[in-house]
């Protein structure tokens, strides 16, 4: 019996209970409802809480012990067809059914909200075991110190985290130098300057480029941006001739940033409480002196967080960067060079057939693990700041 | 009274002073500066939608061959009995075959006289075509002794001259595409045996082998989004909203719930490519479930969109007032009654609006998709759910990956095609979630 049918016949009887549960309660209090504790359809539900959650959660655990078969069917079968039974005697008018349902509610409820911890203990469980393997297959100190990238289907890889670690910065970094300075005076422009019909155009344009996914922006660099660059920047300046560059990826990584520094500095900029402005126009300030000597150092550690946020985003982002940054691991400070980072290789790693044996697979995990705390180190100081922030002008 | 000037050294009110000139001046630039950055946003928005849209809408027009073609008994049916059994023996390359003849015929006929190989002739059309005449003798054998006039897809080369991707100068080098294919092209179109039509293959066909760009489609992979956008509705709206139900209404303040809440909001911001890497690790690698399969994508997928629908779901039911609970708990009813009956139904158009703004987000994600499988190549269409969820089939965002990764620029083509495709889904759920904000949003 395949799962699917055994959840269906498992559900199956929890509609006869709640159809048993319900009339015979009502028969017990012969049809008086004044006679019961709770209203009639709590114990068809409570029959059906009974019914369903052993039985579902033995064969979850059967399950996950491996035990597939239909041994394990029939076990949860029974079990729901004795939980049937004995929820069935327990409901009595006296029976407080709505308690017994809400607390079976609460235990799910509850059940649902440590998915999150789940979800992060798993990633950090998944990676530190995998990356654990790694180390003892391949020498620590050569991947955290070692600057050559190499590795090898005959294994003797040289697999050192330092070219990859430097693309990701270098292309981060042009990203954020584009990305911080016009999202920053967009915000600035759209919450001091624009009317409401110009806001009401160029907020939501903004946004838009927020919403597209990165596999657009990745095709646009590859396609559009790269080639441009190539031959009207790279080429008559005698700087390479890759479409694929770390410039190439940065300025579509900044283009896709521009939202997400623009609205989180919006938002932090009319945080700003409207008497600084008031008093800075009583001294005679311009709109821009204002900004600058006023709102702006006032507003600055919120922005501090939005750029990490920002950071923390590029450092991520892996689809622009496998379509636009090249493969080629080097430690090179020329921009119009292809150059790689660590997301890019995390899927070339771990795209095709994977021998979990290799130190060549594993190491993917190491660079996960690596991009996740560094990603993460960044986020928490981020929102720290930002919430400090918001603190300061409640 | 009279006014006197307050700046030093200034005369009358009307000639500016040198320093108010300058600090006007530096006023007109900041102002120039915010407008510079915003044009320059409004700029890449539209640099990257004239380029999506002049490059991509090709795609859903191709060129086709219209010939009338004799399906001889024969050839097609040698048994006579128009017993579809019987006629799948007859292969790809009998129908190929009778292609080629019909062609050469249709060319002789119209007159056209250029120095043309038998092969040349027969390679103007796509090697699916075949096939494509094949499903249709077999859903239809009553057309075989007759002649019918059917439309053909033309070679991926022939498409790219028509669409100006291929050139004489580009034929000269290619090993795929002659000069005199492209004269008879352009013939051909002289004539009316060849013109470009709307492609509904683009959008229900399965994918296709290097050769054939012409043929490929996105119908695998747009069910395998669909399916996966299923699994993810399925799992991530109950988890999130009760989740979020808990944490808003019921908890208390302590440490495991401020660890739950700092979890949620930095697990937001996880690269996706590291959801990727737990999926391999622990969905394929430890639990055993099939690579490319609908539902690891989903899977993953739902873990990523969780953060999002429960950060929605808290906003919103934020939002309703505590005078409602209070009512509700005032009339007799159990808090869990209070949340279950006024509090969520109140709370649900900005719930609803977290989902699909989440859906959309997972819609789009291509890196974890990656580690997982879903670029691998797959022509064959998932069967229906629940089994087909652990069908291979590609995603929309992983197919479009693909085809980036082909040789033959008509691919690029298609990916860009395939955008346009993944950007109308992601307008109409945002248009959607937009639209139901107006409606049922509630100011309290």
């Amino acid at each position: 019996m395949s799962p699917f049918w055994l959840v269906t016949a498992v559900l199956a009887l929890a509609g006869a209970a709640y159809v048993l549960g319900r009339a015979r309660v009502l028969s017990a209090a012969a049809g008086d409802h004044r006679a019961l504790h709770s209203l009639p359809a709590h114990y068809g539900w409570a029959a059906v809480q009974l019914t369903l959650g052993p039985a579902l959660l033995l064969y979850l655990l059967l399950l996950l012990a491996g035990q597939a078969g239909p041994l394990a069917a029939a076990a949860a079968l029974a079990l729901a067809l004795a939980a049937l039974v004995w929820a069935l005697r327990r409901n009595t008018p006296d029976f407080r059914a709505r308690n017994a349902v809400e607390r079976g509610m609460m235990a799910v409820l509850i059940l649902a909200s440590t998915i999150a911890i789940a979800t992060t203990a798993g990633i950090v469980l998944s990676m530190l075991f995998e990356t654990r393997h790694f180390f003892s297959l391949y020498d620590w100190r050569e991947f955290f110190f070692s600057a050559t990238w190499a590795p090898q289907f005959q294994g003797r890889s040289q697999l050192g985290i330092l070219p990859l670690l430097w693309g990701t910065l270098y292309i981060s970094l042009i990203a954020l130098a584009f990305a911080v300075p016009v999202g920053l005076f967009a915000a600035i422009y759209m919450s001091e300057y624009a009317g409401r019909r110009m806001r009401a155009v160029v907020k939501p344009a903004l946004e838009i480029l927020a919403g597209i996914p990165t596999i657009v922006y990745g095709l646009f660099a590859l396609i559009t941006v790269g080639p441009l660059l190539r031959d009207w920047l790279a080429q008559p300046l005698g700087l390479g001739n890759s479409a694929s560059s770390v410039m190439t990826a940065g300025l579509v990584m900044g283009i896709m940033l521009i939202p997400f520094v623009s609205s989180l500095s919006d938002d932090i900029i009319s945080q700003v409480p409207q008497s600084l402005r008031d008093g800075a126009f009583a001294l005679g300030a311009t709109r821009s002196e204002t900004i600058r000597q006023v709102i702006l150092p006032a507003a600055l550690p919120g922005i501090v967080g939005a750029v990490l946020l920002a950071a923390s985003r590029a450092i991520g982002e892996t689809m622009i960067v496998v379509l636009g940054a090249g493969a080629a691991a080097r430690l090179s400070l020329n921009p119009f060079e292809a150059m790689t980072t660590i997301t890019v290789k995390i899927v070339s790693q771990l795209t095709g057939d994977n021998d979990f044996a290799a130190p060549e697979t594993l190491v993917a995990f190491a660079l996960g693990l690596t991009l996740f705390l560094v990603t993460l180190g960044l986020n928490v100081a981020a929102l720290a700041i930002v919430r400090r922030y918001r603190e300061q002008y409640e | 009274m009279s006014m006197t000037p307050v700046t030093a050294g200034a005369g009358s009110l009307f000639a500016r002073d040198p320093r108010t000139a300058r600090r006007r001046a530096a006023e007109a630039r900041f102002r120039a500066y915010g407008m510079g950055a915003v044009l320059v946003g409004v700029a890449a928005l539209l640099l990257l939608l004239s380029s999506v849209l002049s490059s991509g809408l090709g795609a859903f027009r191709q060129t086709q061959i219209h010939i009338p073609v004799m399906l001889a008994e024969s050839a097609l049916d040698p048994s006579g009995t128009r017993d579809p059994a019987a006629m799948r023996k007859v292969t790809t390359i009998g129908y190929g075959k009778v292609i080629d003849a019909a062609l050469k015929d249709a060319i002789a006929q119209a007159g056209i006289a250029l120095p043309l190989t038998d092969a040349e002739i027969a390679a103007m059309v796509s090697k699916e075509a075949p096939a494509q005449l094949r499903n249709k003798v077999l859903a239809e054998p009553a057309l075989v002794g007759g002649t019918v006039q059917v439309s053909l897809l033309a070679n991926g080369r022939i498409d790219g001259y028509l669409k100006g991707r291929v050139t004489m100068d580009s034929a000269q080098l290619d090993r795929n595409v002659t000069p005199q294919q492209l004269l008879l092209a352009d013939e051909m179109v002289a004539r009316g045996m060849m013109s470009r039509d709307f492609n509904p293959g683009f959008l229900t066909a399965p994918d296709a082998s290097d050769l054939r760009p012409e043929a490929a489609g996105l119908g695998v992979a747009i069910l395998g989004s669909a399916y996966m956008m299923l699994i993810v509705l399925g799992l991530a709206l109950p988890l999130g909203v009760a989740s979020s139900i808990y944490l808003e209404e019921f908890a208390p303040k302590n440490r495991w719930t401020d660890l739950i809440e700092v979890n949620i909001a930095n697990l937001a911001a996880v690269p996706s490519i590291v959801f990727g890497v737990l999926g391999l690790a622990i969905f394929i690698n430890f639990a055993g479930l099939p690579q490319s399969a609908p539902i690891v994508g989903g899977l993953v997928l739902t873990l990523m969109t969780l953060p999002t629908i429960i950060i929605a779901t808290r906003a919103a039911l934020k939002a309703v007032p505590p005078s409602i609970r209070d009512a509700a708990l005032g009339v007799g009813a159990s808090r869990m009654q209070a949340v279950f009956h006024h509090v969520l139904p109140l709370a649900a158009p900005g719930i609803l609006t977290g989902a699909i703004i989440g859906l959309a987000q997972a819609l789009g994600e291509t890196a974890p998709l990656l580690l997982i499988g879903m670029v691998a190549f797959v022509r064959e269409f998932p069967s229906a759910p629940p089994e087909g969820f652990f069908d291979p089939a590609p995603a929309l965002p992983a197919q479009i990956y693909n085809w980036t990764q082909r040789a033959d620029p008509a691919f690029v083509e298609r990916a860009w095609g395939a955008i346009i495709v993944l950007l109308g889904f992601l307008l109409v759920m945002n248009a959607a979630a937009i639209l139901l904000r107006r409606r049922f949003e509630r100011r309290w």
